[in-house]
């Protein structure tokens, strides 16, 4: 049945949403940033490789060897100047402050690239696909994509539960002031929490370019996705995430069978009726919005 | 509730203080403001079309920016998501249009149903708080321009044109859309005034100065916060109908759009969140710097942006802000001065400067 | 009042007198517009224990919260080991050798015992305070090492955040109202324990609401009443009425001057 498929095509997708989602819920439950520039960002990073990858002559597979490090500077460089220089003056500044630099790299980039659609060209991969039975196909990117966001995960989750800096951020997670005492420079922390969320930024924006075509404010969808898969799957609950994903491309999926026109629909509406029933979520984290 | 201990309280303080709402008498302030509106009235005889079409934009941003101060800078509910009620106030018009309704007078009409609109919206979206509020709003945003987009009686993707303008003579269409957005930018900015005047207001102010301890007060802070999103739907709501009505065209995806957020926020946040005179400011910069840079495209936004980050972080107070300090002005006296009792005019305290300013330091929510 | 350190030859393994491990000169910190703390001083030698009483709101925590580098003073200086550090952050300070057990413990809930042992762990060349020291000095740690902090007892978790500022190998240990919320029997326990951490050759600071306990523990106790210095001595100078008056500012005694 092409239900089936579309289902199957939704779990993939949730994939890629999960891999948004994951640097947005690392901020937020580090340092109770919510980076409204976070979509944009991932299209800046799909931009560098279309930008980056003729240059070098490198496949445009590998291109987040390039853009990964990149991010990471960028983070650690951002969090230190301007995220901390807002979130010393409070909640309020930061979401102001994101938001302004949200239209900002949507317009910078407007202006050096125009409306125009682009995509990150992987060549022939892009269309090839395991053929399951007649109805079911599983393009090899779309399956790429979600081994890639589970991968991800596993080694966030693994990096914060056994390495020293892992038990850092956690530990500052928990009680900014106690950190401090205990001799953890938090200041430090945050750029390292953010170097990795934007990391996944990257990483996710890379797929979305290759999954997608792209176009300087192509980061609003997938910020609102990214929003609203950590809000389904649970606040501050890094597994919820992948669930929380997988639930919003699954009703994408199926209201896209429905009709293609009701696609993102579909994904809202199950956002808001989790709003309404449940609002924190399926998996409690440790920590409330 | 006992009344007595209240009032001997109160006597016995006010026998030493006299408490008033504004340094000098209220009624220069009315005068400077009935003063300013029946110029602004008279305008339509005395420029041309195009100077009152402008006009009419400057209006509609100001309404807007008024109500996104109102919400976020009193009611620490930072929303991105009041284009829902632009484009919902604007396909009002539309619909009421389509049966026979005067565009005109659909106006309030489209305020009042967005106002009625915004109840069950806040029902939902006030169930997050900070960011994940602000991501609601938008989503909910989404949401209704994904459904009216599905209605081809509304003109579905590609818009509209309002009905009820036709043989109307335009200088004088001009000049009644002129009038219109006149009239609700005051009723607009009249509201905010008096919204925060009242006890509303001061449970608002409790509330952005400590949220904590405003808890206390339980579900006053919820209700309070609640009005004032319905008062903010109501306001954008009749933007949006003014939009409709100066524009004769609506179309989903530019009612709808995002970018009224922006430029709420911008204009908001530059002049001086917080104040009812901030957002004035702001759209006045907005709109010498979107005619000047108007040729160079994205330009103005990139700059309006940057200027915005700049101003969040290192004044927060806004371009009112550093004004105000200076100068002890304020045009709509919304805080309380208190006078000693000892015969002078002048105050020997400073005005109760509203500390707890959300840009400068945590907004509850 | 005498108790088991009183007298104890063991109960101070300093070197000289001359040189404090821990000194603050004359600090003075505003909360806002509240002045916090007036003109304060007072030394800790190295295997001493010095204790802080007062009343709420005297401003004891906020001298340990300054020492510890959580609040700037408006005056005044901290010195560790003859090093100036009042304008250090708290982190560095750590790194220099001042640990604070705050007050309420405030363990991470998201680690594991052993985990917040660990993330506390800095000057690991200083020596001697490791994991397993630690587990040595609360056996029953070593079982329970993987458990939540939010399974444990009061008493367990002040034991945890115990050893968890010993793991930063501090010369200066600062103590924020051990005995908050514990029974007595537990707090005896804790206070037990003194010795052995003063054998490395630490200063102890610390603040106690139960005046008893702390005159019973510390070598020299100092006594704040809004902010200021009211008494300042060995405990076994003054009398009971001496620091009660001092406590509630009745009179200001001081035994010094």
């Amino acid at each position: 049945m092409t239900w089936v498929n579309a289902v199957v095509q939704g779990i993939l997708l949730g994939g890629l949403f999960a891999l948004f989602a994951c640097g947005l819920s690392l901020l937020f439950g580090t340092m109770r940033v919510i980076n409204l520039a976070h979509g944009d960002l991932a299209v800046v990073a799909a931009f560098l490789a279309v930008e980056i990858v003729p240059t070098t002559h490198l496949p445009a597979i590998l291109s987040f060897l390039i853009v990964l490090p990149i991010f990471l500077g960028l983070g650690y460089v951002g969090q230190r100047t301007l995220i901390q220089t807002a979130l010393d003056r409070g909640a309020f500044t930061v979401l102001l402050v994101t938001f302004g630099l949200s239209v900002v790299i949507e317009n910078v980039l407007l202006e050096l690239y125009s409306a125009n659609s682009h995509s990150i060209d992987i060549g022939s991969l892009v269309s090839k696909s395991i053929h399951v039975n007649a109805q079911i196909s599983i393009a090899y990117l779309s399956l790429g994509i979600f081994v890639v966001a589970v991968i991800v995960l596993l080694g966030l989750q693994y990096f914060l539960s056994r390495s020293t800096m892992g038990r850092q951020i956690r530990a500052v997670a928990d009680d900014q002031d106690a950190a401090q005492l205990v001799g953890i420079d938090y200041r430090h922390v945050f750029g390292v929490a953010a170097a990795i969320a934007f990391a996944t930024v990257a990483l996710a924006g890379l797929a979305f370019g290759m999954y997608s075509s792209f176009a300087p404010s192509s980061g609003q969808g997938p910020l609102i996705y990214a929003f609203e898969a950590v809000v389904i799957g649970g606040l501050g609950s890094l597994w919820g995430t992948l669930v929380g994903g997988i639930i919003l491309g699954v009703a994408q999926a199926v209201g896209g069978q429905i009709d293609p026109s009701l696609q993102i629909l579909a994904g809202n509406l199950v956002f808001l009726a989790v709003i309404a029933l449940r609002p924190e979520g399926i998996f409690k984290g440790r920590v409330a919005a | 509730m006992s009344v007595a201990p209240e009032r001997t309280i109160e006597e016995a303080a006010s026998a030493h203080v006299r408490v008033t709402r504004s340094r000098r008498p209220v009624r220069w302030s009315i005068a400077v403001v009935v003063v300013a509106i029946v110029a602004l009235a008279a305008l339509p005889y005395v420029v041309y079309t195009g100077t009152t079409d402008t006009l009419v934009n400057f209006f509609i941003l100001l309404t807007m920016a008024s109500m996104w101060n109102l919400l976020a800078g009193y009611a620490g509910l930072v929303s991105v998501g009041q284009q829902a009620f632009i484009g919902l106030g604007a396909y009002i018009v539309l619909l009421l249009g389509l049966h026979s309704v005067n565009p005109f007078a659909a106006v309030p009409l489209a305020a009042v149903g967005c106002g009625i609109l915004a109840l069950p919206i806040s029902l939902l979206v006030m169930r997050l708080r900070g960011g994940y509020f602000a991501i609601a709003t938008w989503v909910v945003a989404d949401t209704c321009e994904q459904l009216v987009a599905r209605s081809q009686t509304l003109g579905g993707g590609t818009g509209a044109g309002v009905a009820g303008f036709q043989g109307v003579d335009p200088t004088l269409l001009s000049a009644n859309t002129y009038w219109v957005a006149l009239a609700v930018t005051v009723v607009a900015l009249a509201s905010v005034y008096l919204v925060l005047r009242s006890r509303l207001g001061l449970v608002l102010t409790a509330v952005r100065d400590n949220e904590i301890g405003a808890r206390s007060l339980g579900t006053r802070v919820t209700r309070a916060k609640r009005i004032v999103y319905l008062v903010a739907g109501a306001g954008c709501g009749a933007a949006g109908a003014l939009l409709a009505v100066s524009q004769r065209f609506v179309q989903p995806g530019s009612v709808f759009s995002v970018q009224w957020s922006a430029e709420m926020i911008f204009v908001t946040v530059i002049g001086g969140i917080g104040t009812i005179e901030g957002p004035i400011v702001g759209a006045a910069v907005f709109f010498i710097l979107q005619q000047t840079l108007s040729q160079y495209g994205a330009w103005y936004l990139i700059i309006l942006g940057v200027v915005a980050i700049a101003v969040a972080i290192w004044t927060p107070r806004g371009l009112w802000g550093l004004v105000s300090r200076r100068v002890h002005v304020r045009l709509f006296p919304v805080g309380y001065w208190l006078w000693p009792r000892s015969g002078r005019n002048d105050a020997r305290t400073t005005a109760p400067e509203r500390s707890g300013d959300p840009a400068s330091g945590e907004v509850p929510g | 009042m005498t108790g088991p350190f009183r007298d104890d030859p063991h109960r101070g393994a300093g070197p000289d007198a001359a040189s404090p491990v821990l000194e603050v000169r004359d600090l003075t910190v505003f909360h806002g517009q509240l002045r916090a703390l007036s003109g304060v001083s007072l030394q800790v030698d190295a295997g001493r224990v010095h204790a802080i009483i007062g009343a709420n709101g005297a401003g004891k925590s906020t001298l340990l919260r300054t020492i510890a580098g959580l609040h700037r003073p408006a005056e005044g200086a901290i010195l560790l080991d003859g090093e100036d550090v009042t304008r250090r952050s708290p982190h560095s300070r750590v790194d220099a050798g001042i640990a604070l057990v705050p007050e309420g413990r405030r363990l991470f809930p998201s680690l594991t015992v052993e985990e917040n042992i660990l993330v506390g762990q800095r000057r690991v060349a200083e020596r001697p305070w490791t994991p397993e020291r630690v587990y040595e000095l609360f056996p029953w740690m070593r079982e329970r090492r993987d458990q939540r902090t939010a399974q444990l007892s009061g008493g367990e978790q002040q034991a945890v955040a115990i050893g968890r500022a010993l793991a930063a190998n501090p010369r200066a240990l600062l103590l924020d109202e051990l005995s908050l919320g514990l029974a007595p029997v537990v707090v005896r326990q804790i206070y037990g324990l003194m010795p052995e951490l003063l054998s490395s050759g630490m200063a102890v600071l610390l603040v106690e609401q139960d005046v008893s306990q702390a005159v019973r523990t510390a070598s020299t106790v100092q006594c704040l009443l809004e902010g200021r210095t009211t008494l300042e001595g060995r405990p076994e100078e003054f009398t009971p009425e001496q620091i009660e008056a001092a406590y509630f500012g009745l009179a200001s005694s001081r035994a010094t001057e």
